[in-house]
């Protein structure tokens, strides 16, 4: 892989994370990470989206008038994102019941409006693609740490499996109350932006 | 008369969209650095939602629900009935970013000053997670037409309520020593994680 395609692939993850940085498609990242599958299944529908609605976008990109393209790249967005939520429902409906609207929501992520609007207009589709890949990488990076501290120290599991037995069930842990509350996301994200931007100073903000 | 009232309270405190459902975050977090501009913003996700929940409605309940256009269709049989509801995402922000893209130009037109206070803030909207969270959760609960209106303007309030709150606190915040790497976006999101924990108590209050 050359380190052109390693840097439009992987960069989004640490160095550019979407949510970390970009501050893009936040909304889902807070409701959805109480457990790692609900995060897992949210960070591949997301992956997918993002990737080919750049890919489709970039495609037609010289043949969107700058005035409806919104439009378009809405169009577009909200047809896979149909696709994903039909084929979710129709195989795994108890977690489409879980996340609710928030598959719906995916057409509303600022994430893929942001990419489609900011790279897939410019650039080349297989690029493009990657990109949109990537960038679902790092949002799915930042869910799955959120939703591991989560579903870990709240319920004493990881993936439904039991890691820490319950004092309910007779064993030691008393769950943390605080991190089965959906909120405790906003905390853990600022300690995740925290510790990213202690590690990359060139991220900290200026007032 | 009171049960309107009831569902007027409960979405602007109990199930307030940004503080419950984190709904509309980005521009929650984005746009929150000062007052004015946080009321402005505020104001302008109460019209769109007022207006653009009841049209939902009525398109949803009229043409996309499972068997609505039977009658019309002239079909009796249980097996030919047309259920639509499947196009529900692409139809609703087709009609939220057609309804954003027609208040603009009626405000241009009649209140050139208003849309000289609201006018970048339109185009934001269409994208803004909170219109059609709260429109997916106009069909989730299945609101008859006086309730949308209510529950419109209601978790347009709430919504309005609590980024101006945010921004608020982060105006007083310039004056604090906040650690290099929470600056800006860190210490954001826990704050607005603690404002969420204070909306937390009046989850308590049955109506």
């Amino acid at each position: 892989m050359s380190s052109d395609t390693k840097k439009v692939l992987f960069g989004p993850v640490i160095d550019n994370n979407p949510i970390a940085l970009q501050v893009l498609g936040v909304c889902s990242a807070l409701a959805v990470t109480s457990s790692m599958a609900n995060a897992l299944v949210m960070t591949i529908a997301v992956m997918l989206v993002t990737g080919f609605s750049n890919l489709f976008i970039s495609l037609i990109r010289n043949h969107i008038p700058s005035s409806v393209r919104i439009i378009v790249q809405m169009a577009i967005i909200a047809s896979l994102v149909i696709v994903v939520d039909q084929v979710l429902k129709a195989f795994s409906y108890q977690l489409s019941k879980e996340l609710s609207v928030f598959i719906g929501l995916i057409i509303t992520n600022c994430i893929v409006m942001g990419r489609a609007e900011a790279f897939a207009m410019k650039e080349k589709p297989g690029v493009s693609f990657l990109d949109g890949i990537g960038n679902g990488l790092g949002y799915g990076a930042v869910l799955m740490v959120v939703a591991f501290f989560r579903e870990l120290f709240g319920f004493g599991e990881i993936f439904g499996i039991e890691v820490f037995k319950l004092v309910q069930n007779d064993g030691w842990y008393q769950g943390n109350g605080l991190l089965v509350l959906p909120f405790s996301s906003f905390f853990i994200i600022g300690l995740i932006i925290w510790a990213i931007r202690q590690w990359k100073p060139e991220q900290v903000e200026k007032d | 008369m009171e049960h309107y009232l009831s569902i007027f309270v409960k979405t602007i405190f109990i199930e307030n969209l940004a503080l419950t459902f984190f709904l509309g975050m980005c521009t929650f977090l984005a746009v929150s650095k000062k007052v004015s501009t946080a009321i402005g913003l505020g104001v302008a996700v109460v019209v769109v939602l007022g207006i653009a929940v009841p049209v939902n409605q009525i398109i949803y309940q009229a043409i996309l629900a499972p068997g609505a256009l039977d009658s019309v269709m002239g079909i009796t049989e249980q097996k030919d009935s047309i259920d639509l509801s499947f196009l529900s995402f692409i139809t609703f922000i087709g009609v939220i970013a057609a309804l954003v893209q027609i208040l603009e130009m009626i405000l241009d037109k009649y209140f050139p000053a208003l849309y000289q206070a609201l006018g970048i803030f339109l185009p934001l909207i269409t994208v803004n997670c909170a219109i059609f969270g709260a429109v997916s959760f106009m069909v989730a609960k299945n609101l008859t037409l006086g309730e949308s209106v209510v529950y419109g303007i209601g978790s347009g309030v709430g919504w309005m309520l609590a980024i101006v709150l945010m921004a608020a606190i982060r105006e007083k915040m310039k004056y604090s020593d906040v650690p290099d790497g929470l600056k800006g976006l860190g210490i954001t999101f826990i704050s607005a994680g603690l404002m969420a924990f204070g909306f937390l108590s009046f989850g308590g209050i049955s109506l």
